[in-house]
């Protein structure tokens, strides 16, 4: 039962903290929690026929079909956590006053709502399709499964508790330091998305490998302990790498970052223009 | 600007390795999943060559194949099986497990190749 609780904690947890971050990163935009949950939503419906397409139509899975399907939803949310990010750092300022009082949300044309809803729809789909064909295995397995259900659900619940306390800790955040604090954790959760998919694209054969012995630090901090598995779904961190996911997780890392810094530029000098007139 | 647009860059780039990549295939090595065990427990390769690796899943149960030292990860459905590739590996050794039966392991043992 324990065991079961563990894994599901595990396939929950990544989800759940992805949830978090986007929620506590996009406070202060209106509208945006009917979305959010939109994604969970559609992730679940995902979930459910990926599950089922595993059980029914294994087929579909012997080639490179899942690596590919997986490789996709990641860098699916790496673009949109990009958008998001670059969409905060050039408009985000201005809402920092608009956050502190209390209820007020802001209206703007182009808001990154279908942004929270994809990068939400990837999240629960990759990780519920898995919880989802692990709860059919245990349901199959025979006497023991309502106790193990019971487990799972547990998991489950712990999952979404540490989201949770991540969501409210992030909410804590004093306004000023907010905006430069929530787009590094996205920064560093993208390019940590981006380096899963390098290794999904590298299972299926499409991308070298580049070579396995990068670092091995499975010794100091395993993926296996949760501090690791925390490490690994924040900021990507990953005990052995091969060297296509560092090169992922570099490059993905300084675009973001360009990005970011070229539209706040933009943004600075927008506002310039402004006030010199007046 | 919308970084949207970096996608299909990334993709392009992704397959403009796929030639280069197909260019080393070889036959795949069998791991089979029989009874809750991996079989081979423990798979013996040569060091820098890239391989195919079928994962063939004898029980009805499915089987989530991860590995974190290999950076693998690939759901085996029940009486079903999948081809993944492994490597190039350096020497040394390799764990992995079902993610959905932790008890469930094996490793992947690289000794050098000698040509």
């Amino acid at each position: 039962m324990l065991a079961t609780s563990v894994i599901m904690f595990r396939e929950v947890l990544e989800a759940a903290l992805i949830i978090a971050i986007v929620l506590g990163t996009s406070r202060g935009i209106a509208g945006r929690g009917r979305w959010v949950v939109g994604g969970i939503g559609l992730g679940l419906l995902g979930a459910l026929i990926v599950a089922f397409l595993a059980n029914v139509a294994s087929s579909v899975f012997s080639g490179n079909g899942q690596s590919i399907l997986n490789a996709t939803i990641l860098l699916s949310a790496v673009a949109m956590l990009t958008w998001h990010n670059v969409w905060m750092s050039s408009h985000g300022r201005k809402y920092s006053s608009a956050v502190t009082a209390v209820g007020s949300s802001v209206q703007s044309g182009h808001r990154p709502l279908l942004a929270l809803l994809v990068i939400t729809f990837a999240a629960v789909m990759r990780e519920g399709s898995e919880a989802v064909l692990f709860i059919w295995a245990i349901a199959t397995g025979g006497e023991q499964s309502l106790d193990m259900l019971l487990g799972g659900m547990g998991g489950v619940v712990a999952g979404i508790m540490v989201g949770l306390l991540l969501y409210l800790g992030l909410l804590r955040i004093p306004v000023r330091h907010f905006f430069s604090i929530t787009s590094w954790l996205i920064l560093l959760l993208s390019a940590g998305l981006a380096a899963q998919a390098a290794g999904f694209l590298n299972q299926a054969g499409l991308l070298p490998s580049l070579g396995n012995g990068v670092w091995n630090t499975s010794n100091i901090l395993s993926q296996t302990s949760l501090i690791g598995q925390l490490l690994h779904i924040l900021v990507g961190y990953i005990a052995r790498p091969t060297g296509i996911q560092v090169v992922f997780y570099i490059g993905t890392f300084l675009i973001i970052l360009t990005l970011m810094h070229t539209c706040g530029k933009k943004r600075d000098k927008r506002l310039k223009t402004v006030k010199i007139p007046s | 600007m919308r970084p949207i647009f970096l996608l299909p860059t990334i993709l392009a780039c992704v397959f403009s390795f796929n030639g280069s990549a197909l260019a080393t295939e070889s036959p795949p090595v069998v791991l089979t999943i029989h009874d809750n065990r991996f079989e081979p427990e423990q798979l013996s390769l040569p060091s820098g060559i890239k391989l195919k690796l079928l994962i063939r899943n004898l029980d009805a149960i499915p089987t989530e194949f991860e590995s974190f030292d290999l950076s693998r990860e690939v759901i085996v459905p029940g009486h079903g099986e999948v081809t993944i590739y492994v490597g190039p590996l350096e020497s040394g050794s390799y764990q992995f497990f079902n993610d959905f039966n932790h008890e469930m392991r094996g490793s992947i043992v690289v000794t050098p190749n000698v040509k």
